[in-house]
């Protein structure tokens, strides 16, 4: 049958465009379930007993929730424990329409089989399809679709004898509610379904608050200004008079914030927003429009750290009004910025978060205040009745709306992550702020990795060189499952050697385009934390069949070279292998086998002519001006039954550490010149950009204050003024000079090499650089690796492969995860750092001034790598006389004037008074200066630590 | 506001189709009688109508005759009411101009113009409205209408425009869908002999699924060619009924 249909619709340039579309209407739409006779499907997802415990419905029945349900309960619906649901095509489109994150996760639970959720295609269904009646508003159109549908389905079921299941509209609407009843539907509310769910009382809490009247808590009175509608903030942006931009909280102060406006090009500016009335209901990372005040009422912004640390309850403003007041004051011209008041909410950017429950003083009530982990996030209203239990716990908190006359945000409980301060639950915390995705691989993911047992086929073996016989071996640090790369060396006739490297051939298992490629594509890397990693591909290819491990067959990508003594390449090439590695080895042991005189053997020999090699490329690298830097990396001794962190060792670098690095670097270089000569316009590359001059100033200023003179104006020169940098008496100089130099870097990033022309690798001093080597643990080594392949004829190219826009996507993609689990990785050392110091009560440490500030220095603890802040100020006694001078840069403290890189003394020790927050505590020590330094503790009890309030 | 989804997780495209259902196609043929032969076909939304002339003898410059076989002279034009916004100029632009070219160039190949040496064959084809495929269109109805007016083909031409999205092939699109991105492909066929007349693609599309593209377009250019040939044979029978054989 066919429908046409006809609507009017605006367009871009204002305009109105008439459209018309076909409709077809279709008879071979089937229901989905498992008791229906009469349809003809093939498979069915819907149940034949859905039953749940209800008091409602003691029947087997399907729940058909309308949009609106869909869009506020998502949470709930993705409770495991909802199962058997019809998601009419009204609803899906509807949800798309509205929000882009929740219909993601719409389509996510459709695709879960668990799940039992069908899509029911009504609005192509010869029978629910309905026509728009004159007068009709399009939401009363889709309301009545959907109670059509659910009408067809409550019939269509019953055929099917009348003990079978029965279709239940869930709807929050009144009005749609009283229309079905009346057509003899079974409907609820959203909220009174689930609470006669019997045995699941925990589901209640996962319920979004409703925005109705009733839920409201405070008094009627308005606390926050009205948000403007979209159209009118719309015309305002057009006109000028209101700005768009990001909305940042402050850290440090809950009554403040940034937004940060993109001008066009360069010029960007930032709008300072103070105070409750101002800041208006926005959150962190919404997309808000501004209005600037006159230019009188700017303020500058205050230097005043304030936590929002009141119990709940919306008591009188007026405290509220003293604190603005308070921050008001002594605002001198100059420092006076644009300030303004936020009009409405463009585009709201919440997410679940993460953080702590702050259960209400009355033992008996339902609502709480959810502080969040991230200072910058408001505390959070929430309703629920297991308070006691998840007092102690880490929670997940999802925002549902914030009302005028509400301080707080209203939102609901998501899930538990487990009690605070547990080391399972704080990894789970970090992994979630930072975004880092860590769910067990889906079913279709792990669907398309190979049958065990696995063996190479002789069909791989015809494709790949036979590179079994060589003496090849790897060199790991200790505990290294994910083997991705190994070596070998031999001399050949001509006196030339062959020196090759073989790198796991993971694009051999994973293919473009599946849900593991997709998966591998989207954690972009494996992320290392102390005592636990979260790989980026299965466990089965990681550790075991990608890995190359010894003496079992296992297939490559090899990166051969011959070369002469002084180890100038004569040759490169690449070729996909099959290798059979001799030894796994530690950095340690292939140490001790090349400095052992009497061992003689075929591994022995290979990785001394290895290394002979790596140190002549590691010397014509630093020639050419590559850098060596210096970050203290700290390596916890775990201890192996509670896995709680019983020693902090710093890495100790070996001669073999560095063997290999050179190995790897000559690889990537061969193959980022291999890769981007086949492919000019899409090869994935790896730059790092010089760091503009500005960068160098502490570092230099640093070096001046000791009398030495850096040169920055290129890599080599660096390196070279680096090199000569010692000073008399103190061996740890160059070494903290490093670590400063560090410091000035700028990010590598992978890039697309059609979408930039600056291709430089400034650490390496190398004019081309990518990443080859570790295709297990790194997404983009994959991609190189395919590149590669397609370049020695060895595989087949595919459409996205050389795609030079979805692959600069995918580099952003990467990028990003990158950092983030770089991030990541400092947050869980410097928690385990925590957890070390917790057991080891009190310590007394030397350590290094690694920064001078307004008001404090930042020392460096060698031993532990542990940097630390010790303040000067507090904030309610007044402080010791502080002079701060930005030249040197020195701080004298009453008498004692602080430089950079000073000895001092001082005590670490755990500040836990804030669970969500715990920090290592520094205190100066020595030298001892009245009213700031601290006595010398020796040990426990930490009851009796001295407070220095900072 | 999210873009269109061309195609939905459970298969069905905008309108309701599926991803290889072609359009409701209904046709009537010799429906003016001045001219040789004339065709009127509706493809969904999209109403195209056909005129022949000829053979007959060589018009205006006579240069331009071949002596072993007949000129095939195509106009393309779409009427100003076709289009959402009334249209300025109904034939004579740039594409207008190249679509009457393709047009020549797939009839050259199915017309058997050896039989008429010296002579010319005109086709004008005017698309009443458009919705997408408007080529293949016209290309059907100026088979019908050549077919009308009694000129031997070597087969009926049948021409479907195909596009890909989500690595779906889909077929006979409509306007929504030809406009939504993705690349599309007018294919041109003599079904019983499987020969391409013309195939027409100006998008990127990696070579590996040029392979499944072109299947979906020659299985949807047959079905066609089926609907086509019921339209002649009810068009023909009716005509012997009239005439009395």
């Amino acid at each position: 049958m066919l429908k046409s249909k006809t609507f009017v619709k605006k367009t871009r340039s204002g305009g109105v465009m008439k459209i018309v579309r076909e409709h077809y209407l279709r008879d071979d739409i089937w229901c989905g379930s498992e008791v229906c006779t009469e349809c003809k499907q093939e498979s069915t997802v819907l149940q034949r007993d859905a039953c749940i415990e209800s008091d409602l419905c003691c029947f087997p029945h399907y729940l058909i929730p309308d949009t609106n349900v869909v869009l506020h309960q998502i949470d709930v619906l993705e409770d495991p424990l909802i199962r058997n649901v019809v998601i009419l095509q009204t609803v899906l489109q509807e949800v798309r329409h509205r929000s882009a994150p929740i219909y993601k996760r719409l389509k996510d639970i459709l695709h879960e089989q668990e799940k039992h959720f069908y899509t029911f295609t009504n609005e192509h269904h010869r029978e629910t399809f309905i026509e728009r009646e004159p007068g009709e508003s399009a939401n009363d159109r889709n309301d009545r679709a959907i109670r059509v549908a659910v009408k067809w389905y409550s019939h269509h079921l019953e055929k099917g004898g009348s003990d079978g299941p029965k279709a239940v509209l869930i709807t929050n609407d009144q009005g749609n509610k009283e229309k079905a009843e009346e057509s003899d539907l079974l409907v609820y509310k959203c909220e009174e379904y689930i609470k006669s769910l019997i045995a699941n009382p925990e589901l209640v809490d996962r319920l979004a608050l409703a925005n109705d009247e009733k839920n409201d808590i405070s008094s009627s009175k308005v606390l926050f200004p009205e948000h403007f509608p979209l159209s009118r903030i719309q015309v305002g942006i057009k006109s000028g008079t209101f700005l768009q931009g990001t909305f940042r909280a402050s850290r440090d102060n809950y009554l403040e914030a940034t937004v940060f406006v993109q001008g066009e090009g360069e010029d960007s500016t930032e709008v300072l927003l103070q105070g409750l009335q101002n800041l208006n209901r926005a959150i962190h990372q919404d997309v808000v429009a501004v209005q600037l005040l006159p230019r009188e009422q700017w303020l500058a912004p205050s230097s005043v750290v304030l936590h929002d640390e009141r119990e709940a309850k919306d008591e009188d403003a007026t405290e509220e009004e003293e604190k603005e007041k308070a921050m008001k004051n002594i605002a001198d011209d100059a420092a006076r910025k644009p300030t303004g008041r936020v009009v409405g909410i463009i585009k709201r950017n919440w997410r679940p978060f993460c953080g702590m429950l702050n259960s209400s003083l009355i033992k008996e009530s339902t609502r709480h205040l959810f502080t969040p982990a991230d200072r910058r996030v408001p505390r959070i209203r929430i309703e629920t009745r297991q308070a006691s239990a998840l007092a102690s716990q880490r929670i997940m908190v999802a925002i549902d709306g914030w009302p005028r006359h509400s301080r707080y945000p209203n939102g609901h409980f998501v899930r538990s992550l487990g009690a605070a301060g547990d080391k399972e639950t704080e990894t789970e915390v970090l992994l979630l702020e930072h975004d880092v995705p860590h769910q067990d691989f889906s079913q279709a993911v792990l669907s398309f990795l190979p049958k065990m047992p696995w063996s190479i086929t002789p069909e791989d073996m015809a494709v790949r060189q036979d590179l079994r016989a060589l003496t090849v071996c790897s060199v790991d640090p200790p505990g290294c499952t994910d083997i991705d790369d190994a070596l070998h060396c031999r001399t050949l006739e001509n006196g030339n050697l062959e020196v090759g490297v073989h790198i796991a051939d993971v694009s051999h298992f994973i293919r473009p385009g599946n849900a593991l490629d997709l998966e591998a594509s989207n954690r972009g890397t494996t992320v290392y934390l102390c005592g636990k990693r979260i790989d980026m591909v299965p466990e089965l290819l990681s550790s075991n069949l990608c890995s190359l491990r010894s003496n079992v067959e296992r297939l490559a990508f090899s990166c051969i070279w011959e070369m002469n003594n002084k180890a100038d390449i004569v040759k490169t090439r690449f070729t996909k292998s099959v290798i059979n590695s001799k030894a796994s080895l530690t950095y340690a042991e292939a140490q001790l086998r090349i400095d052992d005189t009497t061992m003689n053997d075929d591994i022995t020999n290979s990785l001394r002519g290895l290394n002979k090699l790596a140190k002549i490329l590691k010397r014509q690298r630093i020639e050419k001006g590559a850098l060596t830097l210096s970050s203290l990396e700290v390596r916890f001794h775990i201890d192996s039954e509670t896995h709680d962190p019983i020693d902090l060792q710093t890495k100790e670098l070996m001669e073999t550490n560095s063997m290999v690095e050179e190995f790897m670097l000559l690889a990537n270089i061969s193959v980022a010149q291999k890769i981007y000569d086949e492919f000019s316009e899409c090869a994935l590359l790896r730059k790092h950009p010089a760091p503009p001059p500005s960068n160098y100033d502490i570092l230099t200023k640093a070096a001046k204050s000791k009398g030495l003179a850096i040169h920055t104006d290129s890599a080599k020169a660096l390196a070279d003024s680096l090199d000569v940098a010692k000073v008399d008496g103190f061996p740890y100089f160059n070494t903290l000079l490093r670590i400063l130099a560090t410091r000035c870097m700028m990010q590598a990033v992978y890039f697309c090499s059609g979408m930039d022309s600056d291709f430089h690798h400034y650490g390496l001093a190398s004019p081309i650089y990518t990443h080859f080597t570790s295709p297990i643990r790194r997404y983009s080594d994959i991609i190189v690796h395919r590149l590669l392949a397609v370049a020695i004829g060895a595989d087949s190219t595919y459409p996205d492969l050389t795609d030079k826009h979805k692959q600069s996507a995918l580099c952003n993609n990467l990028n990003y995860r990158h950092k983030m689990s770089q991030y990541a990785q400092r947050a869980s050392v410097a928690f385990h750092t925590q957890l070390f110091f917790k057991s080891r009560g009190i310590l007394n440490e030397e350590g290094f001034i690694l920064f001078v500030r307004k008001n404090a220095i930042i020392v460096l603890i060698p031993k532990f790598g542990l940097e630390g802040t010790v303040f000067f100020d507090s904030k309610d006694k007044t402080g010791p006389k502080l002079v701060f001078d930005e030249e040197g840069p020195t701080l004298m403290v009453e008498q004692h004037t602080f430089k950079i890189f000073d000895k001092v003394k001082v005590t670490i020790s755990l500040d836990d008074s804030n669970v969500q927050h715990q920090k290592i505590r520094m205190s100066l020590v020595d030298p001892v200066i009245p009213g700031v330094s601290v006595p010398v503790t020796e040990v426990e009890p930490p009851a009796k630590k001295p407070k220095l309030d900072c | 506001m999210a873009g269109l989804e061309l195609l939905s997780d459970q298969g069905y495209r905008l309108d309701g189709r599926k991803a290889p259902e072609l359009r409701k196609v209904q046709a009537r043929m010799g429906v003016f009688a001045q001219a040789d032969g004339s065709a009127y076909i509706e493809q969904g939304n999209t109403k195209a109508l056909a005129v022949v002339y000829g053979p007959h003898e060589m018009r205006g410059s006579r240069s331009r005759t071949l002596h072993d076989r007949a000129v095939i002279n195509c106009q393309y034009s779409m009427a100003t009411f076709s289009t959402a916004e009334r249209k300025r100029r109904p034939h004579g632009d740039r594409k207008s101009t190249e679509m009457s070219l393709h047009l020549k160039q797939t009839f050259e190949a199915a017309v058997m113009t050896q039989l008429y040496p010296r002579s010319q064959i005109d086709i004008y084809v005017k698309v009443l409205q458009a919705d997408g495929g408007n080529y293949s269109v016209c290309v059907n109805a100026a088979t019908l209408a050549v077919i009308d007016a009694g000129i031997p083909m070597r087969d009926y031409v049948c021409a479907c425009t195909v596009g890909f999205v989500d690595e779906t092939p889909l077929a006979d699109l409509c306007f929504a869908e030809e406009s939504g991105g993705g690349s599309s492909l007018a294919l041109a066929l003599l079904p019983r002999g499987g020969q391409i007349a013309l195939l027409q693609m100006d998008a990127r599309l990696h070579q590996d699924h040029l392979e499944t593209l072109m299947e979906a377009a020659m299985t949807a250019c047959k079905g066609v060619s089926k609907v086509l040939d019921e339209v002649v044979r009810q068009h023909l029978q009716e005509v012997s009924v009239l005439t009395g054989e």
